[in-house]
C-alpha cells in the first residue's frame, strides 16, 4: 500500500471517529434521566427561567430536530452556553485550556527527561541491581493513583521544595508595586512544577521501559557492534548510537499518551485547585452544568482523536516500513 | 487492521503496566499472588474482623496514631485500620465485579470476531476501535455523572469500557485456534459452531481470559479511585478511592494527617502492582507465542532482546 492509501485511510478514520463523538456525546447528553435542565443545581433558577433554557437548548424539539441543530452549531464552532453563567461554553473553557496547556507541556517534559534518563541508565546497566531498581520504581508510580501522588507532594515535597501547592498564581504579585514580566514567568512556572512532576512522575515508567527496550534493541544492531569494534567508548556507543535511534518511538509515544494524560490531570488539577481544563469539569459536575461538560468533553475527545493521527502520520515518516 | 491509530490507543491503555513488567523477571507471579490473597482474605473476612460500622467515630477528629488506633482516626473521628478493612470488600468487589464485565463483553466480541471472521469480524473490530479511540477517563466520570453513584452504575461503566483489549486478544488467540487441526476435524465430522466454539476453542481462550480478567481488576480499581476521588461513588459505601478522597475533602493536608492520606493509596498501589504481576506472568506463561502478537499490535518492540545482547 502507498504512501497516500496509508495517509488517506488514516485520515478518513479519524474523521469517521469525531462523527461517532459527536453523536455518542449528543446521545449521552440527550439520554440522562429527566433532562439537562432539571438536573441543574441552581437554588435561584426560577421554573420560567428553566423553561426559558430548555427552550433555548431545543430540548422542546423532536430528537432528531435537536441533533441536526447540534452539529449545524457545532459546525458553526457553537458549543452551547453555560447554565450557570450565561456565556458561551467557548468562551468559559478558553482560559481553563490556557492554564492546562503549559502545565500538561511541562509535565511531559518531566516524564520524558526521566524517563530516557532512566530508560538508558537500565539499558546500560541491563540486567543488574540498577536496572531492576529503576524498572520496579517506574511500576511503583504506574500503580499510583496520581491523585493520591499529588497528594503525597503536597504532603512531603511542597514545603520542602518550598513550592505553592494550589491555584495558578500568586493573589498578591504585583498589587503590591509592579511586577516584572520575569516575575510573573517565575510565579507561574512556580505553581505549574508540582502538578506538571505528579503527571511526569506517573507517566516516567512508560518513557523508560520504551527507551530501555529501544536502547537494547538498536544496541544490538550490527551497526553498534562495529561503533565498539571501531574503539568507541561505551558511553559513545549509547550516546550517538543507541539513544539517537531509540527515541524515535519515544517521540510517537508523547502523542499517545495524551489520552491517558488528560485523565492524569483532571484529578491532579483537582487535587491542586489549578484552575485548568480538569477542574473546570468538576466545576461542572458539581453543578450539573452539562452544556460546559459536554462541550469539554468534545474538546478532550476531539484532541486525543487528533493526537493519535498525528502520531500514526508521525511513526509513518519516522518509519516509513509501516504499511498497514 | 492492526497497526494504526487501534494500535496506538493499545499501546496506551493495556500496555503500561504490562510492558513495565515484562522487563522484569523474577517471583512475580509469587509475590503478586500473596498481595491479592492477603487483601482477599482480609476483604472476605472483614464482618468478622469488624465488631461495626468501620465509619462510627470513636475518638477525635484525625487523632495521630496511637496504641489504641493504630493508624489514627480520619476526619470524622472513625478508626482508619477499620476503614482499610471495610474498604477492602468494597475496592476488591468494584475490581472483580467490573473485570468481569469487561472480560463478559470482551469475550464474546472477541469470540465472536475471530471465529466468524468476515463482516461480522471488520464490524465488530471497527466498534472496538472506535471505543478505544475515546478517552476512558473523561467518558467515565461523566456517564458517572449524568446516570447516578450508585455502585452497580460505577461498576457498569468501567466494565463497558475496558474490553476493547480483552477482545483483540481473545480474537487474535481465537483465530489462531480455528485453524487448528482438531478444529477442522471436528467441522468436518460434522460439528456446528455452537458446538465447536464451546467445546474447542473456549477452552483452548479460558485460561488466557482469566489471565486478562486479572490486569483489568487492576485498571478497574484504578478507575474506581478516580471516579470517587471526583465524588461521584457510591455515598453509601467505604472504600479505598473513598479514603483518599475523604483525606483532601476533610483537608487532612491541612491537619498534616498523613496517617489518613497515605495508608489507602498503599493499599490501592499493592494491589495493582499485585494484579499486574499476576496477569503479566499468567499471560506470559500461558502462551509465549501470544508475545509475538502483541508485538504486531504494539508496533513497539516492547519486549527487549535479552539474548541477542547477551550474547556478543
Amino acid at each position: 500500500m502507498g504512501r497516500g492509501d496509508y495517509i488517506a485511510k488514516r485520515v478518513g478514520f479519524a474523521l469517521i471517529t469525531v462523527l461517532v463523538a459527536i453523536t455518542l456525546n449528543f446521545v449521552l447528553f440527550r439520554a440522562i434521566p429527566g433532562d439537562a435542565v432539571s438536573a441543574l443545581r441552581c437554588r435561584q433558577c426560577t421554573a420560567a427561567f428553566k423553561e426559558f433554557q430548555r427552550q433555548e437548548l431545543g430540548l422542546d424539539k423532536s430528537k432528531w430536530e435537536q441533533y441536526r441543530l447540534y452539529l449545524a452549531d457545532l459546525a458553526h464552532g457553537d458549543l452551547g452556553r453555560s447554565l450557570r453563567t450565561e456565556r458561551s461554553v467557548a468562551s468559559e473553557l478558553w482560559a481553563p485550556i490556557r492554564n492546562t496547556l503549559p502545565m500538561v507541556a511541562l509535565g511531559t517534559f518531566f516524564s520524558i527527561l526521566l524517563g530516557v534518563a532512566a530508560g538508558v541508565v537500565s539499558a546500560w546497566r541491563r540486567g543488574t541491581i540498577v536496572d531492576r531498581g529503576t524498572l520496579y520504581t517506574g511500576l511503583g508510580f504506574y500503580s499510583m493513583p496520581p491523585q493520591w501522588l499529588g497528594l503525597l507532594m503536597v504532603l512531603y515535597v511542597s514545603g520542602w521544595l518550598g513550592l505553592p501547592t494550589s491555584g495558578v498564581k500568586d493573589p498578591i504579585l504585583g498589587i503590591l508595586g509592579d511586577a516584572s514580566t520575569w516575575d510573573v514567568v517565575v510565579d507561574r512556572l512556580e505553581h505549574m512544577v508540582l502538578p506538571s512532576l505528579t503527571l511526569g512522575l506517573v507517566l516516567l515508567g512508560e518513557y523508560a521501559l520504551i527507551t530501555r527496550s529501544a536502547m537494547l534493541e538498536t544496541l544490538g544492531e550490527d551497526y553498534a557492534l562495529t561503533a565498539r569494534a571501531k574503539g568507541l567508548s561505551n558511553w559513545a556507543v549509547v550516546r550517538r548510537h543507541g539513544l539517537r535511534n531509540a527515541l524515535l518511538p519515544v517521540v510517537t509515544l508523547v502523542a499517545l499518551s495524551l489520552g491517558f494524560i488528560i485523565g492524569g490531570a483532571i484529578t491532579i488539577e483537582y487535587v491542586f485547585s489549578y484552575p485548568g481544563i480538569g477542574l473546570a469539569i468538576v466545576e461542572a459536575i458539581d453543578k450539573r452544568d452539562f452544556p460546559v461538560l459536554q462541550g469539554a468533553f468534545l474538546l478532550l475527545t476531539l484532541s486525543v482523536i487528533a493526537f493519535n493521527l498525528l502520531a500514526d502520520l508521525l511513526y509513518f515518516k519516522l518509519d516509513p516500513r509501516v504499511t498497514t | 487492521m492492526s497497526a494504526g491509530v487501534e494500535g496506538a490507543a493499545f499501546v496506551e491503555r493495556q500496555g503500561r503496566g504490562r510492558a513495565l513488567l515484562s522487563a522484569l523477571r523474577g517471583p512475580q507471579l509469587a509475590i503478586g499472588l500473596l498481595i491479592l490473597l492477603a487483601f482477599t482474605v482480609i476483604a472476605v473476612f472483614s464482618p468478622l474482623i469488624l465488631s461495626r460500622d468501620a465509619k462510627t467515630k470513636v475518638g477525635d477528629v484525625f487523632e495521630p496514631p496511637s496504641g489504641a488506633h493504630v493508624l489514627g482516626t480520619d476526619g470524622g473521628g472513625a478508626d482508619m485500620v477499620a476503614l482499610l478493612v471495610q474498604g477492602a470488600g468494597v475496592s476488591l468487589a468494584v475490581g472483580f465485579a467490573a473485570a468481569v464485565v469487561s472480560a463478559l463483553i470482551g469475550g464474546a466480541v472477541g469470540l465472536l470476531s475471530g471465529y466468524f471472521g468476515g463482516k461480522v469480524d471488520t464490524l465488530l473490530m471497527r466498534i472496538t476501535d472506535y471505543v478505544l479511540v475515546i478517552p476512558d477517563v473523561p467518558l467515565m466520570i461523566i456517564v458517572a455523572a449524568l446516570f447516578g453513584r450508585s455502585l452497580t452504575n460505577i461498576i457498569l461503566i468501567i466494565g463497558a469500557i475496558y474490553w476493547t483489549t480483552t477482545a483483540r486478544l481473545i480474537r487474535a488467540q481465537v483465530k489462531s485456534v480455528r485453524e487448528r487441526v482438531y478444529v477442522k476435524r471436528a467441522r468436518a465430522i460434522g460439528a456446528g459452531n455452537t458446538r465447536i466454539i464451546f467445546r474447542h476453542v473456549l477452552p483452548q481462550v479460558a485460561p488466557l481470559l482469566v489471565a486478562n480478567t486479572v490486569l483489568l481488576v487492576a485498571l478497574a480499581i484504578f478507575a474506581e479511585t478516580f471516579i470517587t476521588f471526583l465524588g461521584l461513588g457510591d455515598p453509601a459505601l467505604v472504600s479505598w478511592g473513598r479514603l483518599i478522597e475523604n483525606a483532601f475533602k476533610d483537608d487532612a493536608l491541612l491537619n498534616e494527617a498523613w496517617w489518613a492520606i497515605v495508608p489507602p493509596g498503599v493499599c490501592v498501589t499493592l494491589l495493582i502492582l499485585a494484579c499486574t504481576m499476576i496477569g503479566q506472568s499468567l499471560e506470559d506463561s500461558l502462551n509465549p507465542r501470544l508475545r509475538v502478537g502483541h508485538l504486531s499490535v504494539r508496533r513497539f518492540r516492547l519486549r527487549p532482546l535479552d539474548g541477542r545482547l547477551d550474547a556478543e
